[in-house]
């Protein structure tokens, strides 16, 4: 184990080259493992030719006319539609979650483990498995291809997850507090918005960013029920494929744009984004 | 702790404490209860009409015979669809693909997790840019990234795969069609490794340096630490690591249908059901096709819920 730092003078010198190797060699794995992303980048700011040459031009002119064509082929809606579902299904899933997390760790009701049971299992069904009827609902109401649809699917998606989050984000806030503020006769509205509130404030954040990415990412329902006026990113970028002629310029630039909010928000929050992404069994 | 602490002032009360609190004063003790238990419902009820309601209309439809392309030949027609479920071995070969690929790409993804973990567990420079970047993978949408191995890196016309492949000297091959199951485990591990990664790191920045050092001052090879010491430490984490990978990874639809959209042996239960629905346009089958989904991921939920519970107890969460 390299990492301890050992006080023996006669060691130093080895377990400082040691050190060396073992950070060129992380370095070197870093590189790797984010190059498949940094390739796309870098393709995205190639023209087609450039981009599709073989063997790869590693140096090439940088062009911007691959973002251009990406927003002529309507990028625009198709974002707005991606942020209406995200933004507003997380908003929804936090609405319901807080509350029924709250139910279930500060004020604990009864059975609570049934109903924790019940809102995990039903994330475990997967929306594919009851796509037919879903479909068949949503297009007997002309509801297909809708934003809005797409939106409270979501809600149904990740409200589980972020049921389970909160459950544990909530779990820290400290037990005496609480009683104070009963004590004080807080009602559970004051109690939820004066006391708790300001407490598990990072951590909705990090289950609200969570909630998100998930939307922002999700494909399936996106691909098999929107077409063209409520299309997200993620199947809109499946459009970029074409048969006929040159797209890799393109769909990289789609790329870029569709992954960069997501790659940014993620790394500034990352360390909550463990937290909540272990459903809270990492502290 | 903080439990604790209140436990060590008032020994006499401790655990019935606040019950008891509520007790004292009756008044508030109906309404303190009354509203949360309503707090939950909104959630509850939205989910039972967002997933519970849908597949019931799934059973329904897995009874009737019922082709899109056919709109007027419909019927109830009993339990003839599950026959042709279970009579058609697709079932089966959907199943062996779920299970390969989900237990592959976690496996995978864990002990390369683990490495970089190993890695990143040590004081140099840039360490946390280092981790930053390597969550990557895991952020970047999955169709994005489905969608730039298979045309920037594994394109056999324009590939850097193919540009790499020659410079070292080896055959030059069409990954998603020659090697699908491969290809889809490898991107699919790619992406999981940073979440492993990142759950491994908490575990063993979690260890007790102290008692590392102590160990390491006792003669202890890195090697016996390792083993005797930290992986034992790490079994949680492992077993957190790969519940929350296989939940995530087991509903994976969008890197298979975009990599080989489910040919050669990589079409597992969504891309099946998917395909039985949007496809084939038989309704009944695809709704009897998802009833046994359903139901065969019940039975697996409840077995991982059970060892996830275990696991959130025994680290004393309620």
């Amino acid at each position: 184990m390299a990492k301890l730092s050992i006080p023996v003078v006669k060691r130093r010198k080895k377990v400082h080259v040691k050190d060396v190797a073992l950070t060129a060699l992380t370095w070197v794995i870093v590189f790797l493992v984010i190059f498949p992303v940094l390739f796309m980048v870098s393709t995205a700011f190639k023209t087609e030719t450039a981009a599709a040459s073989f063997p790869p031009q590693w140096i090439a002119p940088i062009t911007f006319e691959n973002f251009e064509n990406v927003f002529d082929r309507g990028f625009n809606l198709f974002i707005l539609n991606s942020l209406i579902a995200s933004i507003g299904s997380t908003i929804l899933v936090m609405m319901l979650a807080v509350p029924a997390a709250y139910a279930l760790t500060i004020r604990p009701i009864i059975k609570w483990r049934d109903a924790l049971f019940f809102l995990i299992s039903t994330r475990f069904m997967p929306f594919a498995a009851v796509i037919i009827p879903l479909y068949l609902l949503i297009s007997s109401l002309k509801l297909l291809d809708n934003v809005w649809i797409l939106m409270i699917l979501y809600v149904g998606v990740n409200l589980p997850i972020a049921v389970w989050m909160m459950r544990a984000f909530l779990e820290e806030v400290p037990r005496e507090i609480i009683e104070a503020s009963q004590l004080d006769g807080a009602g559970v509205f004051k109690e939820m918005t004066r006391v708790v509130m300001p407490i598990v404030g990072p951590g909705m954040a990090a289950a609200a960013l969570i909630v998100f990415i998930f939307a922002w990412n999700e494909y399936f329902l996106a691909f098999n029920l929107t077409a063209n006026s409520a299309r997200t990113l993620p199947p809109f970028l499946g459009s970029f494929v074409d048969a006929r002629g040159q797209f890799l310029a393109a769909l990289s630039a789609a790329g870029t744009l569709a992954v960069t909010p997501v790659v940014i928000a993620g790394w500034v929050a990352q360390k909550r984004l463990v937290q909540g992404l272990s459903l809270g069994a990492l502290k | 702790m903080a439990q604790v602490a209140s436990e060590l002032k008032q020994p006499a009360v401790s655990k019935k404490k606040p019950a008891k609190v509520l007790v004292d004063r009756h008044g508030r003790r109906v309404r303190s209860l009354a509203i949360p238990r309503t707090l939950i419902w909104p959630a509850i009820v939205v989910a039972i009409i967002l997933t519970q309601i849908p597949f019931l209309a799934t059973v329904y439809f897995s009874t009737q015979k019922w082709n899109l392309l056919r709109p007027l030949d419909r019927g109830f027609v009993g339990f003839d669809n599950y026959i042709a479920v279970f009579s058609s071995g697709e079932l089966g070969d959907a199943l062996t693909a779920t299970a390969t690929i989900t237990g592959t790409s976690v496996i995978l993804s864990l002990l390369l997790g683990l490495g970089l973990a190993l890695l990143l567990n040590r004081q140099f420079l840039g360490r946390s840019v280092a981790r930053t970047l390597l969550i990557t993978p895991f952020l970047v949408m999955p169709a994005a990234a489905a969608l730039a191995w298979k045309w920037n890196l594994l394109d056999s016309n324009f590939g850097l795969f193919k540009w790499l492949s020659q410079e070292l000297g080896l055959p030059v091959i069409e990954w998603n069609t020659d090697i699908p199951l491969v290809t889809v485990i490898m991107v699919l591990t790619w992406q999981f490794m940073p979440f492993m990664m990142l759950i491994l790191l908490a575990g063993l920045q979690s260890q007790d340096r102290e008692i590392l050092e102590a160990a390491q001052m006792d003669g202890a090879s890195a090697f016996r630490i390792f083993t005797q010491m930290t992986l034992p430490h790490l079994r949680q984490y492992i077993e957190i690591g790969v519940l929350l990978g296989a939940i995530l990874l087991l509903a994976s639809f969008d890197p298979i249908a975009i990599l080989t959209g489910g040919s050669g042996g990589t079409k597992t239960l969504p891309v099946l059901l998917y395909e039985k629905a949007f496809i084939a346009l038989e309704v009944g089958q695809a709704a009897a096709f998802g009833v046994v989904t359903v139901a065969i991921t019940i039975v697996f939920a409840s077995l991982l819920l059970r060892t996830v519970f275990r696991i959130f107890s025994a680290q004393g969460v309620r």
